[in-house]
């Protein structure tokens, strides 16, 4: 790692992919700077790290960040990233994804991925709009918001992420918006050291897209409304659900330990061969 | 040291592939392709391998995808409807090319289709089933042993050219039961690793088109993505030079190597009038059949295509050149049939015995088809 840096975030990453491709006032860089202080605080070893996406706007971070990095297909990158993980455990898996690639093409993944329990930590980031194909709307993008395919606002109702994924098994699950940044780093470390499927979603601003379709063409504009509807789990808990209808639950939705995926492979492998799963075995010539 | 069994050819199948050194099966229960999976279930965690069962067959490409760039030789098994599934991801792995095997026990179809009976109409998918240009590796066992010999081929041509193989079988070749040799020295090919990631490029515009591959976690940082790439990895989606680069080079690697990847057996073809081609399970009665007009005084000879892709052409074309008439025996309404006619219609006609509904051609259903096309 370089010693002399602008950021003490560059070391980290592909400075021949930069300048990156995310817009002015996007919140993907505030998450990138949350998920590396986040991977500090957890002493995490960064050279241990791999990074696997789908596609959108968020699925482009691993590209930019210097770690082995899979850019999959759209919706798939959580089982690519469980045949990773269960091919070589010692990795430290981590998926970035978006609310649609997560939540709507790769929504059974999701679920499946969280009643496994398997080893991977998920950073999904929520800014309620498709934003790679220029603003359509996402099973997140809240009631009677506007898209390029809801003109006159959307009736849908919206997916309540980290509540589904806790619902699915989750042993860790939490929301913040990316004006809790001290929240948002505690929760990824919490992710990145618990032994199970974890998921931080992140609520984040799209103003090229979803604030200038809905009046909030700022990024301040965005980040302002965001914090007045944010409350507290352990307040929303005590409020009438007609009372939270657009309002952004942050907290903890799950927190708990049961065994995780790859564990009960390594064991079964230990039951059965005497040891642990192999590890690179593709390069052995004598397996 | 050599064994002699007598078992069914998806289990076949599932022993070849932990010959081959597989140690990775993602998958999702399909008819009639289960035993595989069934197999290795139980054989996988006996030699420190991983079995996981998948959501669906998208999700089981997907994690074998990742568990080749995790350093593990691996393999999944569908029929049809889940090969369908699976084309997104296949056209991944082709751009990325990452090794992987993917069985297809062909059943009748279209879509749910005959569960339980045997068919070849998914011959055309395992060629141009993903969107694209791609040149797949596709080999077509048809018996037991074949099915066996056929999978550890498999694996071994997906680790020399770091590309897909799709072996495909049929419901009648997944369920039989035959005697399976297995040689103690069958040549297994191991990955190849960079040797120093100093200046690695992974997908380096190489002369032979095949580069060595690193697994994650070996300290080579590299960018793995399914957008049109440079020598490095990363995009260059808008620079024509760098898309026909890369998919020319990917599609070459196969190509020039066609002496050493295609596969195709020639009986009695230098004098035949009559030549009939088959692949698969209906080589069988195709056999039986030859034999039985030539008992009656024809000159008719047969070719057994191993691998239909990358398409044996030449071969193809100089095996029937004697030939007045060429027969294609096919378990579907004509695919492959296109093919041959492509190769073979400057100099021979060409004649279609096209049997769907599951049951394979008999051998007198062929010896008729040679009478009424004539030879003498």
């Amino acid at each position: 790692m370089e010693q002399e840096s602008p950021n003490k975030f560059l070391p980290y990453m592909r400075k021949d992919r930069l300048p990156h491709i995310f817009c002015t006032g996007c919140g993907n860089g505030t998450i990138i700077s949350a998920f590396l202080k986040g991977m500090q605080k957890a002493e995490m070893d960064f050279e241990n790290i791999a990074m696997v996406s789908g596609i959108g706007c968020s699925s482009r971070i691993p590209g930019y960040m210097e770690c082995d990095s899979l850019h999959t297909t759209h919706g798939r990158a959580l089982s690519f990233a469980t045949g990773l993980k269960v091919s070589n455990p010692d990795l430290d898996v981590v998926v970035f994804s978006g609310d649609g690639d997560a939540a709507s093409i790769g929504g059974n993944h999701l679920i499946h991925a969280a009643r496994k329990n398997i080893d991977l930590t998920v950073i999904c980031i929520n800014n309620n709009i498709y934003g790679m194909t220029g603003g359509q709307i996402s099973p997140t993008s809240p009631k009677g918001s506007i898209g390029t395919t809801a003109p006159y606002g959307t009736d849908d109702y919206p997916f309540k992420l980290a509540e589904l994924v806790a619902a699915a098994g989750a042993t860790y699950s939490a929301r913040w918006t990316t004006v809790q940044i001290d929240n948002l780093v505690g929760s990824i470390k919490k992710a990145l050291k618990n032994p199970g499927f974890s998921f931080v979603e992140v609520a984040s601003q799209c103003p090229t897209y979803f604030g200038r379709k809905n009046k909030l063409r700022t990024p301040t504009a965005m980040a302002v409304t965001m914090k007045m509807n944010t409350v507290f789990k352990s307040e929303a808990d005590r409020m009438r659900e007609k009372d939270l209808e657009g309002k952004i639950i942050v907290g903890e939705f799950a927190d708990k330990q049961r065994p995780d995926y790859t564990d009960n492979i390594q064991k079964l492998s230990e039951a059965k061969s005497g040891g642990k799963t192999l590890r690179y075995s593709a390069y052995m010539d004598d397996i | 040291m050599t064994e002699e069994l007598f078992i069914q050819g998806n289990e076949a199948c599932a022993k070849g592939a932990l010959k081959a050194g597989c140690r990775l099966f993602a998958g999702y229960p399909i008819t009639p392709s289960t035993e595989v999976a069934e197999t290795l279930a139980k054989e996988l965690p006996k030699v420190g391998g991983s079995f996981i069962q998948m959501e669906d067959e998208i999700a089981s490409a997907g994690a074998i995808i990742g568990s080749s760039w995790g350093g593990t030789k691996s393999m999944t098994a569908t029929s049809g409807p889940g090969f369908s599934l699976m084309q997104e991801n296949i056209g991944y792995a082709f751009i990325t090319e990452t090794p992987i095997v993917i069985v297809d026990v062909q059943r009748g179809s279209p879509s749910t289709g005959q569960p339980t009976m045997a068919a070849q109409g998914d011959i055309m998918q395992a060629r141009w089933g993903s969107h694209g240009d791609y040149e797949p590796i596709v080999l077509s066992p048809s018996s037991v042993q074949e099915y066996f010999d056929f999978t550890v081929r498999a694996f071994n041509l997906a680790e020399k050219y770091r590309t897909p193989v799709f072996v495909m079988s049929d419901e009648v070749v997944g369920h039989m039961r035959e005697k399976v040799i297995i040689r103690d020295d069958l040549e297994i090919i191991p990955r190849v690793k960079p040797e120093s990631s100093e200046n690695y490029l992974p997908f380096r515009n190489v002369k032979n088109g095949t580069n060595p591959m690193p697994a994650f976690g070996q300290g080579f940082d590299i960018h793995v993505t399914g957008l049109t790439h440079d020598e490095r990895g990363y995009p260059d989606t808008d620079d024509p030079k760098t898309h026909e680069t890369l998919v020319k080079r990917i599609c070459d690697k196969i190509l020039n190597n066609k002496d050493d990847i295609c596969d195709i057996v020639a009986e009695d073809t230098e004098n035949a009038d009559i030549v009939v081609i088959s692949y698969g399970a209906p080589v069988r009665s195709m056999i039986t059949a030859v034999k039985n007009a030539q008992a009656e005084g024809k000159k008719v000879g047969y070719i057994k295509i191993n691998t239909p892709w990358p398409f044996p052409d030449e071969q193809i074309y100089e095996l029937t050149k004697s030939a007045s008439d060429v027969i294609v025996i096919e378990m579907n309404l004509g695919q492959l049939y296109y093919e041959i006619d492509r190769v073979v219609k400057c100099h021979a006609n060409t004649h279609l015995i096209d049997k769907i509904g599951g049951l394979l051609p008999t051998p007198n259903e062929i010896l008729a088809k040679i009478e009424d096309v004539g030879g003498n």
